[in-house]
């Protein structure tokens, strides 16, 4: 059964959001143990950069397994502040920690989260 | 098509793997770490429960002469406890499956085929020995056998220490040879050294009511030489760095076994050798054989991160499409992306730099002869 922490939000793409989501706040975004499950061991993440403007649900980088690629959508719309350097050599932090040290990048927000579930919500999604 | 499953499949969810439908059996894909099971296998060893390939026993007076009308392989010529990596082709010479015949007596073959192709194998096999007038008949025994491999450096001292009675067999056994062992327990198996990972290695074919013991006699002889469980993502990933096809992937009817680079397997008799009658696509093989094709399978090694995926397409240094991957994933041994594909002769030449479109963007990928691993190298 997937782990899924009762402290975060999650997107309809197996996306994690930790924080405070209205405007002006920095929240950090990550995928879920559901999505590193259906992947398998990651072995390269392509992330945006530091400065790129995401949208939420749009594609923002990739995730590379040995037996699969998936697309990295962003949960949240706002300007990329920070990108986890960990990622580059040590992609399968995903794997071993991924709601910890596998994070991905963090978002200032610029506009309010909308449409993210809570964790009963990705609990029955996943189900 | 109904759910089938393996007799180990109990197994399998207590040692809390991902289990996947693969051909319409219940298999694990992985129970930890897909990597870290592929490593196992290139440093150790590696256990896989390959329950769902088919097993067909081909018996009768007329077994051998049916399998060399039915196969592209001279199979009686075959010695007992051989083993042989053959194909069943279409008259118009395209792959229907490839196969491992293991010669089991004289007049008694089993025709190990990919589940996917099982049930089109065995229709075919019986249609070819019903066309021929062969005393032959096809048993599909693939529920009642269970297969089990074990694969890596250290196969041969685990499976020498399950051995109650033939231990002197499995370090004896030359590769693509068989031999009948008593487990300890009084089990009996059919051991072969045979494989799909590019290590040494034996697969033990079993009855499916003991495959549970014979499991966990591998497990208990096998900790030591840290032996691990292994799921179908290892196993392809594996096969594929060994440069091996998959039926599906590599091979299919609309492919001839020339176009793989495994013309090889295609006997047609020589005129200072043994008779070689008809069989089953012989004048279109010759044919082909004779002209060429024009595309042909390579092996493909990029310097980047991205991998192409089976379907991608692979263009030149204009950019032109020179032909379609069949199979890629990062390669665990060698750090790198790699991928076989079809491409035109023109550019399958080792050192041709070419480039997959990867998702939209072009990632440059040298040809290689393949594989891309060789154990010992």
């Amino acid at each position: 059964m997937a782990e899924i922490p009762d402290n975060l939000l999650y997107s309809e793409e197996h996306e994690w959001v930790r924080g405070d989501v209205s405007p002006g706040s920095v929240v950090t975004v990550g995928i879920t143990d559901y999505a590193a499950d259906a992947l398998g061991d990651v072995v390269y993440v392509e992330a945006p950069s530091v400065g790129d403007e995401v949208k939420a649900g749009d594609v923002c980088g990739e995730l590379e397994s040995t037996k699969a690629v998936s697309e990295l959508y962003s949960p949240v719309t706002g300007a990329v502040t920070e990108v986890n350097p960990q990622l580059e050599n040590a992609p399968d932090l995903i794997n071993s920690d991924v709601y910890g040290e596998g994070w991905i990048f963090k978002v200032e927000l610029s506009e309010s989260a909308q449409d993210l579930m809570d964790p009963d919500e990705y609990a029955d999604k996943t189900e | 098509m109904s759910e089938l499953s393996t007799p180990l499949l109990d197994k399998h969810r207590e040692l809390g793997a991902t289990i996947v439908d693969f051909a319409g059996w219940q298999m694990p894909l992985r129970y930890t770490s897909d990597v870290a099971e592929h490593h196992a296998v290139r440093t150790a060893a590696g256990l896989f429960d390959l329950s769902h390939m088919g097993e067909l026993m081909v018996t009768g007076p007329d077994a051998a002469a049916a399998l060399d009308y039915a196969l592209v392989g001279h199979m009686s010529r075959m010695k007992l406890w051989a083993a042989k990596y053959t194909m069943i082709c279409t008259p118009q010479g395209g792959v229907l499956d490839d196969l491992v015949v293991y010669r089991r007596d004289w007049e008694h073959f089993m025709v190990v085929a990919n589940a996917s192709n099982r049930e089109t194998v065995v229709e075919e096999l019986r249609a070819r020995i019903a066309a021929g007038g062969f005393d032959a008949e096809v048993a599909d025994e693939t529920a009642a056998i269970a297969l089990i491999a074990v694969q890596g450096p250290r196969a041969v001292d685990i499976v020498t220490a399950m051995c109650e009675i033939g231990a002197e067999d499995p370090p004896a056994l030359k590769y693509y040879t068989a031999a009948n062992v008593l487990l300890h327990g009084g089990m009996h198996a059919f051991v072969a050294r045979t494989g799909y990972t590019g290590e040494d290695g034996f697969e033990l074919f079993v009855p499916a009511d003991l495959a549970a013991d014979v499991w966990d006699l591998a497990v208990a002889h096998g900790a030591d030489a840290g032996l691990v469980p292994c799921g179908l993502a290892s196993r392809d990933s594996l096969r594929l760095e060994a440069g091996m096809p998959l039926y599906g992937n590599e091979l299919s009817r609309d492919r001839s076994p020339f176009e793989a680079g495994l013309g090889r397997v295609v006997n047609f008799g020589r005129a200072d050798g043994p008779e070689r009658g008809d069989f089953v696509g012989r004048d279109t093989l010759a044919a082909v054989k004779g002209s060429g094709t024009a595309e042909v399978l390579v092996g493909l090694v990029g310097e980047g991160r991205r991998a192409a995926r089976a379907g991608y397409t692979v263009v030149d240094a204009d950019g032109a499409t020179v032909g379609v991957v069949t199979s890629g994933l990062p390669s665990p041994t060698l750090g790198k992306p790699v991928a076989m594909a079809y491409v035109a002769r023109s550019h399958a030449e080792p050192g041709t730099e070419l480039a997959a479109d990867v998702r939209g963007r072009r990632e440059p990928m040298r040809v290689i002869a393949l594989p891309f691993y060789r154990r010992g190298a």
